[in-house]
């Protein structure tokens, strides 16, 4: 957990919040609504922060370290922002064994973060996945919804100039 | 609905579509490879192409199956022969509707051609004909690639459906239960346990208590695809079986639990529920009996963990995803602690058929105790990639060298992974072993969900078990201390070993814990997580050594071991290295001999495809 990211500040947004409320009072009386409910926040603000932890633990009447303990489990919650492009570079097996640890390590170069991390300037978030099914592409690597496939490390630096 | 309307859905289906004598059909493979490869924009070129033009109908499909020639186009004349393009753009979707579509002739140069073992391109005029798909034998996949997925009545037009009536109609439960066990289908998750026996187990008491039919989408498998394959090009073949599988146990409520990462399977699988509810085939009193069943879906949030059948549940139930000390099994305690199957998506995929073809013509293929057929997806350094059934009981040699066309660039055969994570690695010496369940775990691997990677004499064997490793730490769940803490000693020390600092007695304590871990931990996760480990080890210890003795990686690929020199006697300094090189750790001018800044280096080896003169050296 980077406390500099920590510091990206909560703009809570009424309209964002009624919207959540909304969910929870479709899910509420639903057996194993916390789920559902946590990814479709995650939908409305984009990532978890512990403000809107906190509403969905009053709404649906749950101990927030239960929320919490669920959000920090699953890889797909995040408890911070993501960049504008969210760079997921592949670490599935069939990318693996065709060079995509290369790819990310050039990346991590190119950009000066870690995965897991985002760029100063918010613009790039760098994470890994593990496959994403598009083994016969391998390596691959997504940025947003744009698929890479076949990507070598001297590809790199065009690919992220294209963004910036 | 009534049973008898299937028939009439599906006359009218075969002959105004799928066997129309009139239409030319064209498909467009619409999985997530083929719209990861630019499938989108040729669909839409096409369709637009085809505005207004009766005899040609366009439509989406699902997986095809050989990945490496996404986009794919099939088109299928009114005579049913059909011609597979592959690798096509807009530009040639163009050309392939004036010539073929309007012209009839097909456009030769963009047929597919799969990749011979003798390393050339074959002719062929459609995937059937190549060699990568004569050896396969198609169930689970069986309308992968044939039918539009989001048309319940082309499924239907397939015999879809046709199973469930007859279960409903014409068969009692433990009938429905006796036929799945004289099946011989096994789970094809990984574990392998026999579907029979496990709807047998949860029988009892039909009628008084709730139970819980559940599919496990979850393939978190590193490689393998195939349920993906069967979600987004045969959503109601998952559907169908659910729905016998809950005639058979008495339940009346099914979830399926599908990763978040697969958004398009998701997406089809909604379309497919709401469209059998509305026919009725989902639902209550489905074809006019007293038998209701309903689906709902949940999604994953991203923990291979979940892919565990206890861990699925307690996170349907909406926690975290820890995996619960068994017994009591699922069939008695489960899903919201009611009795409930569990079974995963191929597996799903070979039920209709069984129930409409029968025991016995399912049990009549395989092995001895692995009947039918099992998906592998094939990929990593193979020629020829993608999504292959088999029956049970083929050799890897097959796989490999046949279907898969052998190793790219006259590489060397290593290894081949089977079972992801929890699997191990295949070397030559067992290459014409029958693939099965038995035989699998008898040589230090196992089935799994059927990711089969192929790796060549460039893949470092102890940087592969490394890297599962890393996968299995990432992903314990920290409940039990075996796996939490024990994975992640076995990782500093596979650390150790790949950065050359490792002894030979840490070689002994690697092989001493996996064992452990093995033995103890709580769940299959756990349990399996030394087997990347143990398997390379017991096949390939002559590369830890080398690691461990001599400090080398005998396939380069470990970096601390490497260093990357410039050969200033083969250098003619052109500078090539230095344009491509990521980091800009190349020096020199031109036309002198460059140099590599190891600081700056990070080892990715563009500068040696780069160099003509073979001048970088690995040292």
């Amino acid at each position: 957990m980077k406390t500099a990211q920590n510091a990206v500040p909560f703009n809570n947004d009424p309209a964002l919040e009624e919207k959540l409320l909304a969910v929870i009072e479709k899910y509420k009386e639903e057996k194993g609504a916390l789920i559902p409910v946590l990814q479709q926040a995650q939908d409305i603000y984009g990532y978890l922060p512990i403000e809107v932890q906190m509403v969905v633990a009053k709404g649906l009447d749950v101990p927030l370290e239960k929320i919490y303990g669920v959000v920090t489990f699953y890889s797909f919650f995040n408890l911070y922002p993501k960049g504008d492009y969210e760079i997921s570079v592949c670490l599935g097996t069939a990318c693996y064994v065709k060079g995509s640890r290369k790819v990310l390590d050039c990346l991590q170069e190119t950009l000066g973060i870690e995965p897991g991390q985002c760029t100063a300037d918010r613009t790039f978030s760098l994470d890994t996945c593990r496959c994403i099914g598009a083994c016969g592409l391998a390596p691959v690597m997504l940025i947003n919804d744009d698929v890479y496939g076949r990507v070598l490390p001297a590809d790199i630096p065009e690919i992220i100039g294209k963004y910036q | 609905m009534k049973l008898q309307d299937l028939n009439s859905i599906k006359e009218r289906v075969l002959s105004d579509v799928l066997e129309s004598t009139e239409k030319t059909r064209v498909l467009v493979g619409l999985a997530t490879c083929g719209i990861a490869s630019g499938a989108v924009p040729v669909m839409e070129t096409l369709t637009a192409l085809a505005a207004g033009n009766d005899n040609i109908c366009v439509s989406k499909t699902g997986c095809i199956g050989i990945c490496q020639y996404e986009p794919i186009v099939e088109v299928i004349t009114p005579d049913q022969k059909k011609t597979t393009y592959v690798k096509v753009t807009p530009e040639k979707a163009e050309i392939i509707f004036k010539e073929h579509l309007l012209g009839g002739t097909p456009v030769a140069e963009y047929v597919v051609g799969t990749v011979l073992p003798s390393g050339t391109k074959e002719i062929a005029t459609c995937l059937e004909e190549t060699i990568f798909y004569k050896k396969q034998h198609r169930i689970a996949l069986r309308n992968c690639g044939r039918i539009d997925p989001e048309q319940i009545d082309q499924y239907i037009a397939t015999d879809g459906y046709q199973a469930l009536g007859r279960v409903l109609t014409t068969m009692t439960p433990d009938d429905v239960i006796q036929t799945m066990i004289d099946s011989g289908l096994r789970g094809r998750g990984g574990a392998g346990f026999p579907t029979g026996t496990k709807w047998k187990f949860a029988s009892g008491n039909r009628g008084n208590v709730q139970k819980y039919v559940c599919c496990n989408a979850d393939e978190g498998d590193p490689g393998a695809f195939m349920d993906r394959a069967v979600l987004e090009g045969d959503p109601h073949a998952v559907l169908e079986a659910m729905a016998i599988a809950g005639y058979a146990i008495g339940a009346s409520m099914g979830y399926i639990y599908v990763r978040a990462e697969y958004p398009t399977a998701i997406a089809r699988l909604r379309i497919a529920i709401a469209q059998a509810k509305e026919l009725g085939v989902l639902g209550d009193n489905i074809f006019g009996t007293d038998f209701s069943f309903d689906i709902d879906l949940r999604l994953g949030s991203g923990a291979f963990v979940c892919g565990e059948e206890t861990a699925l549940m307690t996170s349907i139930e909406g926690n975290r995803g820890e995996p619960r000390p068994r017994p009591p099994f699922p069939a008695v305690k489960g899903l919201f602690q009611q009795p409930t199957i569990l079974n995963n998506v191929e597996t799903w995929a070979n039920i209709p058929r069984i129930i409409l073809n029968g025991a016995e013509w399912f049990a009549s293929m395989g092995t001895a105790k692995s009947k039918g057929t099992k998906v592998f997806a094939l990929g990593g350094k193979i020629n020829n990639t993608g999504l292959v059934e088999i029956e049970m009981g083929t050799t890897l040699r097959e796989v490999i060298e046949e279907i898969g066309g052998g190793i790219p660039n006259g590489k060397e055969f290593k290894a081949a992974q089977t079972g992801g994570p929890s699997g191990g690695c295949i070397s030559k010496e067992n290459y014409d072993v029958p693939i099965d369940y038995d035989n699998l775990i008898a040589i230090g691997s196992m089935m799994g969900s059927g990711g089969l990677i192929v790796m060549d004499e460039d893949n470092c064997m102890v940087d592969i078990a490394r890297f599962f490793l890393e996968f299995t730490v990432d992903e314990s769940c920290g409940k039990c201390t075996p796996c939490r803490i024990g994975t992640r000693r076995l990782l500093e020390i596979m650390d150790k070993i790949v950065s050359g600092d490792a002894t030979m007695k840490d070689l002994e304590h690697l092989e001493e814990l996996a064992t452990y871990i093995k033995e103890d931990a709580l769940c299959g996760l756990g349990q399996t997580a030394p087997n990347p480990v143990l398997s390379t080890l017991r096949y390939f210890r002559h590369e830890y050594e080398a690691h461990i003795k001599n400090k080398k990686c005998p396939a380069g690929v470990c970096k601390d071991l490497l260093v990357f020199n410039i050969n200033a006697h083969l250098c003619v300094g052109c500078g090539l290295c230095k344009s491509k090189c990521p980091t800009g750790a190349i020096f020199g001018s031109l036309r002198k001999p460059h140099v590599i800044n190891p600081e700056i280096c990070i080892r990715c080896g563009t500068c040696i495809s780069a160099c003509k003169q073979e001048a970088v050296e690995v040292v």
